[in-house]
């Protein structure tokens, strides 16, 4: 199981907990997170599906490659971080 | 009901109301948060965000309840034979929630220029797609030369809530008379300084900065345009331009009194790279002849080195047409109880203002 954990910004919209979940892909992993927590995906998803301008995610210390379709792959020992990129003021 | 005001900021929402015959500020909600609309219906308040990070969000708050997220507006998944359209099919930001006439619904204008209608209260929302499947709307141009139109004003005739009119920066006024089943573009008369001779007159060549009507005279609609202010007689089909508005003829935000159909308000800026006050003085134009004159206000308004700019949705009145308020990219929050003739500033420095609402009732 892979551990998907989520930045602290976000407790002041709504809770997000790390969440240990199945999955081969980026995409896949985040999907079983939002079954649990619905609200959650729109947080980080855009209407199409794809990563927020604003939302950077990283597996293992690296950016994921894919942001539209989020197909990189993970494995069962990933670590999956969710957070803000910078911007604004 | 209490009377109320809710002023959007850039930094969270604040809630006013009178206290001994002043305004003040009574609650903030959403402190830090970028608020883009705002619709107070009674003890019902929606307030939209626009998180830099995380997204467009919507929230209610039901009389002395806490705030409800709810669903946000969002667009259908984009077809593949879509991939030329110059426009997001995602949701930018909530510009403004009008009610629907009806109740439980509402309508919501947003970036990138999608219509949506909710009938139960914010709950849940659909995308107009009539307007958005046209192939008309690829035309339509963004708000300030980015890539995304916005639907800045919705307006719901009070005697049939079918008959919608839209504005939109920048593809001029569009018209239902159906519900939504069906659009037309209805701008006759308007103008586009920058765009070529041939296409000056063009109704979808039109910023529509923003649209208010005469809520008793309905046909009486009033247009704060990028090139200057116009009115329709006839529900927003034939405009003519009201050349009397003083002192300039630019801005962005216009308030039609709710009775008399001769009386609105604008806040003209120095055009349009500027967009700053003339003479950095802040000053309300109000025409109580239907454009022919205009007095232009000042009374408790900053008149020195002052350089706030109204935003279309900055400017409100009032069911009593005698109050509005006034709110600016400085921070500046101005109120009058008499039609403009004088203003007063709550004790506040607030961050920029992007949109004042009083609550109706």
């Amino acid at each position: 199981m892979a551990t998907v954990r989520f930045t602290s910004a976000l407790k002041r919209f709504l809770a997000a907990p790390p969440a240990e979940v199945a999955g081969a892909t980026v995409g896949e992993a985040l999907a079983a997170v939002f079954e649990a927590r619905p609200a959650l995906r729109g947080y980080v998803l855009d209407d199409q599906g794809a990563l927020r301008r604003h939302v950077a995610v990283y597996i293992g210390g690296e950016a994921v490659r894919d942001r539209v379709k989020l197909s990189d792959p993970i494995g069962p020992e990933d670590d999956i971080y969710v957070f803000q990129a910078l911007t604004g003021g | 009901m209490a009377e109320r005001l809710y002023v959007g900021t850039r930094k969270g929402l604040f809630e006013l109301a009178p206290d001994n015959g002043q305004w003040d500020i009574a609650a903030t909600h959403f402190l830090g948060d970028p608020v883009s609309a705002v619709l107070a219906q009674g003890d019902t308040v929606y307030a939209a965000l626009d998180l830099g990070h995380f997204g467009a969000k919507l929230w209610r708050r039901d009389g002395a309840d806490s705030w409800q997220e709810l669903a946000v507006p969002a667009f259908p998944p984009k077809p593949e034979d879509a991939a030329d359209d110059p426009h997001p099919w995602s949701l930018g930001k909530i510009w403004v929630i009008e009610p629907g006439g009806v109740p439980g619904r509402l309508w919501a204008g947003t970036m990138p220029g999608g219509l949506f209608r909710s009938d139960d209260g914010g709950e849940s929302w659909l995308l107009n797609e009539p307007l958005w499947f046209m192939p008309e709307r690829r035309q339509w141009q963004g708000v300030a030369g980015g890539e995304q139109p916005g639907i800045s004003s919705v307006l719901i005739d009070p005697r049939n809530p079918d008959d919608i009119r839209v504005g939109v920066s920048t593809a001029g006024v569009w018209a239902s008379t159906d519900g939504g089943a069906s659009w037309s573009i209805i701008n006759e008369g308007m103008y586009n300084e920058y765009m070529p001779p041939e296409q000056k007159g063009l109704p979808i060549a039109q910023d529509i900065h923003r649209l208010a009507r005469c809520a008793a005279h309905p046909e009486i609609v009033w247009c704060q345009h990028h090139n200057g202010v116009f009115r329709s007689e006839d529900r927003g089909h034939n405009w003519h331009e009201i050349t009397a508005i003083r002192p300039s003829k630019f801005g962005f935000a216009v308030a039609a009194h709710p009775r008399d159909p001769d009386t609105a308000w604008f806040v003209p800026a120095v055009k349009d790279e500027r967009r700053i006050p003339m003479d950095g003085k802040v000053v309300v134009a109000r025409t109580r002849d239907g454009g022919r004159s205009f007095d232009v206000l000042r009374n408790g308004l900053p008149q020195r080195y002052a350089y706030d700019l109204v935003w279309r949705h900055a400017l409100a009145i009032d069911a009593s047409g005698e109050r509005l308020a006034l709110g600016s990219t400085s921070g500046g929050l101005w109120i009058s109880e008499d039609c403009g003739d004088s203003w007063s500033a709550p004790e506040a420095r607030l961050p920029p203002i992007s949109v004042v609402r009083f609550a109706s009732n």
